[in-house]
């Protein structure tokens, strides 16, 4: 009070209370506060809350807006921050300028993400002179890990895996003082106190260290990559699996013994000039790679160099990441080749994060073994990111983005707390939370039973890390989903009510909800290009045209609904898709008196045909999927490119599209993409995209032995040009007065697939509609749980 | 056969037909009821309906399987089958010469089971009312002394025993049902345990925790519902399961996973592990056992899960099934 009296008239002293908002706990907000009202000898405090970070300053107005200039326009790398609100202050302040305890216990909101080494740390960690010289663990406010080694809250290190380590007095010193990169930085250490890596031999004998030249363990196992060995590396979230990219036998030798048939492999590089050897670098996708998140980015390999082809069989495409922390900055740093760095696992399995899980799985696979000492607390895969229609998407959410926030769009602030279970596949699960949503890190597949446990182990994490009591639970429809199940069981014995939803209706709104489209926007159209989801005429879709909002949906069009032979195994073999297609179009007479000449017929007729006939006949085991991604299957057998069997989720799709003849894309008459078209169901009368026609052209195609890349760009145009005419279709015409709808968003597994979505893009936006689609979560059964949440939510709050 | 047909004749003809298939002196006395003497001890009494279709499937009828169905629910509590009841509901209309075939496969069934099949009821009923024949049976069976199976009893650590191959019945039916023509024809495994399960008891006594018939639902229910009982979870081998090269084959055409498909003549054990190896070798040893093998374990899981371990030491889930095997794959 006294100080205020003080102030010159002129130049009136105020008390303001200033509200940061957005990303700004445990990112080194408070001590970037700090040091800028120090310099300009501001006093007051700074504090953490539930809301964010507030600050509390008194002085002249001009400094105070200074003040707000430079947090705003230097922000801490990690921070992200949304909103600032200015309001005055009737308090009393201090002179000098403190980081006061947090407003409350918990601080919930400072879990974040894991980000890569930052230019500070890295520039220590190679500096001959600085104290973390070669240190492994290196990190600061600005980088390092956090989700991956949190045990609970608050968030310190006793509820972390840095628990066991006590800091040395260096370390102490520079974590208490506010001036330092380090205040507050949870994981500091140094070589003198913190975690040490250490290499081992996975087959029980003895190392011989003569043949390296050696500086310490992480060194060596350079070496030992640069030699055509296989390293276990103990990463950030998990175990990796490392060796020289460009050894063909190296990485033969590891696709066999990892089980992984076709699968790519995920390279890390030392630098993006290594990186420019083997794909050209746009520039968002420079801008992704060395992005805190670093995560991996999917590449054109187009550049002058090429790796072998066991890299990523049958695709063209390179996912590249930079080193995501001092270990493996370090661990490549002699290293002018690219290393394949993938998970460490066998096929179809969660990456290993415990040491003796590792020598038991491993072993096997890999001699050698880059170990350390900290725990990994929880399981975080590497992100996946693709540059697509000149922005960056994420198709696996994980590692420097979970568990960030993502802010609901309008009309959402008062959404009730939920928990949304997800999928099946890709599994995450969402918590929705003081009107905003926490998307858990992708988990993987729920039928693996280590998946499933980290799933369940997550769910429990996240209520503790976001102190989340969810009123409702809402999952998918589907009756075997495993997360629905879980919710289901769990309930039965609980009080939580459950909603079930629709899964293409899941995947709209997840697409609404990311784009921010506002509760009571009108309804869009959502186009859902997706394998398989159950539907509510307990069919599978997967293929769908929904007027949605949030609260509910009509299906308005979809793709022929076509049996699946063998249910599971009509996803696992692409060649049942093509004679399901083929024989919902034509009988087998008819296939052989026009096609007898062409390979495909010989292979299809070696096949057990009465037994598939009679299988779609009497439906037994083939139930009938409105499915786009069966469709790009059909299309890949009948091509070739993958027929008999696929080796991973979206292989036959995936290859189809790398095949794709960019010349015929661009330059094409439109008149020979492949004709679908757009009559009526029987029965629903439900529109549908037919691929009659297309058979049609594409067996003659066959017959004239056009090359398969020129076909692949005419189904993949032929198939965004039905999307677009089905799409004109639904809205009605521009004449007929107002259109039904002018937003459509695009959404759906399939819709990962570039030309494909960049196809439809351009399309649809010539014809003026606002496509929404999808960059911040992924579209495909990863972003599921997303939509979940805010379509329970949008009920809740009828 | 007519419905309505409370007429002398009819039941004359009925009557006839099933004294003369499962001919014993209880039958022969005519009453509503049967009297017979109670063992000493502890008794276990089932009842079971059949509904299957097709009626006549390979390897047997829904006469001998509604026997040995009964016989085997009897037996899985470790006890010695011997007496059953039948009650059939027939659609009017159908043929005497199939009921004629199918009874007297019931009594050739019970006869080689050793059990007598002392009371019966027949209803004919209206066209469209039944889908030509259903059977239903109770049994009674006596327990030896002092053998007490049941889910409790089983503990972290202990076998999971199979006498045979899995998923034959399912696959029979299916492929007769649906006229689906396989390389190989596949037969119903369907037969009457007791006599397996008596070996078993003898060599592995207390070791033995319980027994159960991996019928409807296949060998993925049967575990689970152990698991459910028993708070346990189950880790079995891809690789140990018996399956008959030809069922495997259809199983892979039709997208069928063998663990999920009916067995009739087939008993899941939990055993002891120190009891594990003589009855493994009991089982073996017998006709009915002769693909008998040791597959897994009880582990400890607080979810009760039954999993399937793959080669290199992880595992996928084997669910229970609300319906039918629907792909979770998007
Ligand atoms: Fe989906
Ligand atoms: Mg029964
Ligand atoms: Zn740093
Ligand atoms: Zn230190």
């Amino acid at each position: 009070m006294s100080r205020l009296n003080l102030a010159a008239p002129q130049n009136p002293v105020e008390v303001v209370e200033i509200r940061f908002r957005g990303r700004v706990q445990g990112v080194g907000f408070r001590p970037a506060v700090w040091r800028h009202a120090r310099e300009l000898r501001l006093g007051g405090e700074v504090l953490n809350d539930g809301e964010g970070v507030l600050v509390r300053v008194q002085g002249e107005r001009a400094i105070i807006d200074m003040l707000v200039d430079r947090i705003a326009g230097d922000p801490p790398p990690l921070s992200q921050i949304e909103a600032i609100e200015i309001t005055a202050y009737a308090g009393v302040l201090r002179d000098d300028f403190a980081i006061v305890e947090s407003a409350h216990g918990g601080a919930h909101t400072e879990i974040s993400p894991d980000a890569a080494l930052c230019a500070d740390c890295a520039r220590e960690t190679t500096d001959p002179f600085a104290r973390r010289f070669r240190y492994p663990f290196t990190n600061c406010t600005n980088c390092g890990p956090r989700l991956s080694i949190v045990d609970g809250i608050p968030y310190d290190r006793a509820k972390t895996a840095m628990s066991p380590f006590a800091m040395c007095a260096d370390c102490a010193r520079e974590y208490r003082d506010p001036s330092d990169r380090r205040f507050h930085a949870e994981p500091i250490a140094c070589h003198a106190c913190g975690p040490k890596a250490k290499l081992v031999r996975l087959d029980g004998r003895h190392f011989t260290f003569e043949q390296f030249s050696m500086l310490d363990d992480v060194d060596a196992a350079c070496s030992l990559i640069q030699k055509g060995e296989i390293v276990a590396v103990k990463g950030l979230g998990g175990y990796q699996l490392a060796c020289d990219a460009t050894q063909a036998d190296t990485v033969r030798r590891l696709r066999k013994l990892k089980q992984r048939d076709g699968k790519p492999f995920a390279l890390m590089a030392r630098d993006v000039d290594v990186i420019r050897r083997f794909c050209d670098l746009a520039e968002h996708e420079l801008v992704a790679l060395t992005s805190p998140a670093a995560p991996i980015v999917l590449l054109h390999a187009n550049g002058p160099e090429h790796l072998p082809d066991e890299i990523a069989p049958g695709l063209r495409t390179l996912g590249f990441m930079l080193p995501t922390t001092p270990l493996h900055v370090l661990l490549l740093r002699r290293m002018d080749r690219p290393v394949v760095m993938t998970s460490g696992n066998l096929s179809s399995e969660p990456q290993v994060t415990g040491d003796t899980e590792m020598t038991e799985r491993l072993a096997g696979i890999a001699t050698f073994a880059l170990t350390h000492d900290r725990r990994i607390a929880n399981r975080v895969d590497d992100s996946v990111v693709r540059v697509v229609a000149g922005g960056p998407r994420l198709l696996r959410r994980a590692r420097g983005y979970a568990p960030a926030p993502i802010a609901l769009p309008r009309g959402f602030a008062k959404a009730p707390d939920l928990l949304a279970m997800g999928g099946e596949l890709k599994a995450t699960f969402c918590l929705l939370k003081d009107g905003a949503a926490i998307l858990s890190q992708h988990q993987g597949d729920l039928e693996d039973v280590a998946t499933f446990d980290d799933y369940r182990k997550n769910l429990s994490l996240y209520a503790a890390l976001f102190e989340h009591e969810p009123t409702a639970v809402i999952a998918d429809m589907h009756p075997e989903y495993l997360s629905s199940k879980l919710a289901r069981e769990h309930l039965a014995g609980g009080t939580l009510p459950l909603m079930e939803v629709q899964h293409h209706h899941a995947h709209v709104a997840a697409c609404l909800a990311e784009n921010g489209y506002a509760l009571d926007g009108r309804p869009v159209l959502g186009i859902v290009l997706d394998g398989l989801g159950w539907g509510e005429d307990a069919t599978f879709w997967g293929g769908e045209f929904m007027l949605a909002d949030y609260v509910g949906y009509t299906r308005a069009g979809t793709f022929k609904p076509i049996p699946m032979l063998g249910g599971v195994q009509a996803v696992r073999e692409p060649w049942r898709n093509l004679y399901a297609h083929l024989m919902a179009e034509m009988s087998w007479a008819e296939l052989t008196m026009n096609f007898a000449e062409l390979e495909l017929h010989s292979y299809l007729a070696a096949k057990p045909r009465a037994l598939l006939d009679s299988m779609a006949r009497n439906r037994i085991n083939a139930p009938p999927a409105s499915s786009c991604g069966r469709l790009f299957d059909a299309m890949a057998a009948a091509l070739d490119v993958c027929r008999d069997a696929q080796s991973y989720e979206g292989e036959a799709a995936a290859r189809l599209e790398a095949m794709v003849d960019e010349k015929t894309l661009a330059d094409e008459d439109e008149a020979l993409a492949y004709p679908l078209t757009i009559p009526n169901l029987a029965g629903t009368g439900l529109p549908y995209i037919e691929p009659l026609a297309m058979w049609h052209a594409v067996l003659g195609d066959l017959i004239l032995k056009t090359p398969a890349p020129v076909m692949a760009a005419r189904f993949h145009k032929g198939l965004a040009k039905s999307i677009a005419a089905m799409t004109r279709k639904l809205a009605g015409s521009p004449e007929d007065g107002e259109r039904r709808f002018s937003t459509v968003a695009l959404t759906g597994g399939c819709f990962q697939n570039r030309i494909l979505f960049e196809e439809v893009v351009r399309r649809l936006e010539r014809e003026q509609f606002t496509v929404l689609s999808h960059a911040r979560v992924p579209s495909n059964d990863g972003g599921l749980a997303l939509g979940q949440a805010v379509i329970g939510a949008a009920h809740l709050m009828k | 056969l007519s419905h309505g047909s409370g007429g002398r004749a009819m039941a004359q003809l009925i009557s006839g037909l099933f004294h003369s298939a499962f001919g014993n002196e209880w039958l022969a006395r005519g009453n509503d009821q049967s009297a017979f003497d109670v063992a000493a001890g502890r008794m276990v009494m089932t009842t079971d309906g059949y509904v299957v279709s097709p009626l006549f499937f390979p390897g047997g009828n829904i006469g001998s399987l509604a026997v040995h169905g009964t016989v085997n629910d009897i037996a899985m509590a470790g006890a010695r089958p011997l007496y059953l009841s039948a009650s059939f509901i027939i659609e009017e209309g159908f043929r005497f010469s199939d009921l004629k075939m199918i009874a007297e496969s019931m009594g050739e069934a019970a006869r080689a089971a050793g059990v007598h099949i002392i009371t019966g009821d027949t209803k004919v009923v209206e066209r469209g009312k039944a889908d030509g024949l259903f059977i239903s049976t109770a049994g009674v069976g006596v327990v030896p002394d002092g053998l007490d199976l049941s889910a409790e009893k089983a503990r972290v650590g202990d076998r999971v025993l199979i006498s045979g191959t899995l998923g034959d019945h399912g696959v029979a039916i299916m492929s007769k049902r649906q006229n689906l023509a396989f390389e190989t024809e596949i037969v119903s495994d369907s037969a009457s345990l007791h006599d397996l399960v008596a070996k078993m008891v003898t060599a592995g006594g207390e070791g033995i925790r319980l027994m159960r018939d991996p019928t409807r639902g296949g060998l993925a229910a049967a575990l689970n519902e152990i698991a459910q009982q028993s708070g346990l979870g189950f880790r079995v081998q891809e690789e140990a399961i018996p399956v008959k090269p030809g069922v495997a084959a259809a199983c892979e055409l039709l997208g069928l996973d063998p663990l999920y498909v009916a067995n009739e003549g087939k008993l899941v054990a939990i055993v002891a592990p120190e009891a594990a190896a003589a009855v493994l070798a009991t089982m073996r040893a017998h006709p009915l056992g002769c693909d008998a093998a040791d597959i897994g374990e009880a582990v400890a899981d607080d979810h009760h899960f039954v999993q399937m371990a793959t080669s290199f030491g992880g595992g996928r889930i084997v669910d229970w099934l609300s319906g039918e095997q629907l792909p979770r794959i998007c």
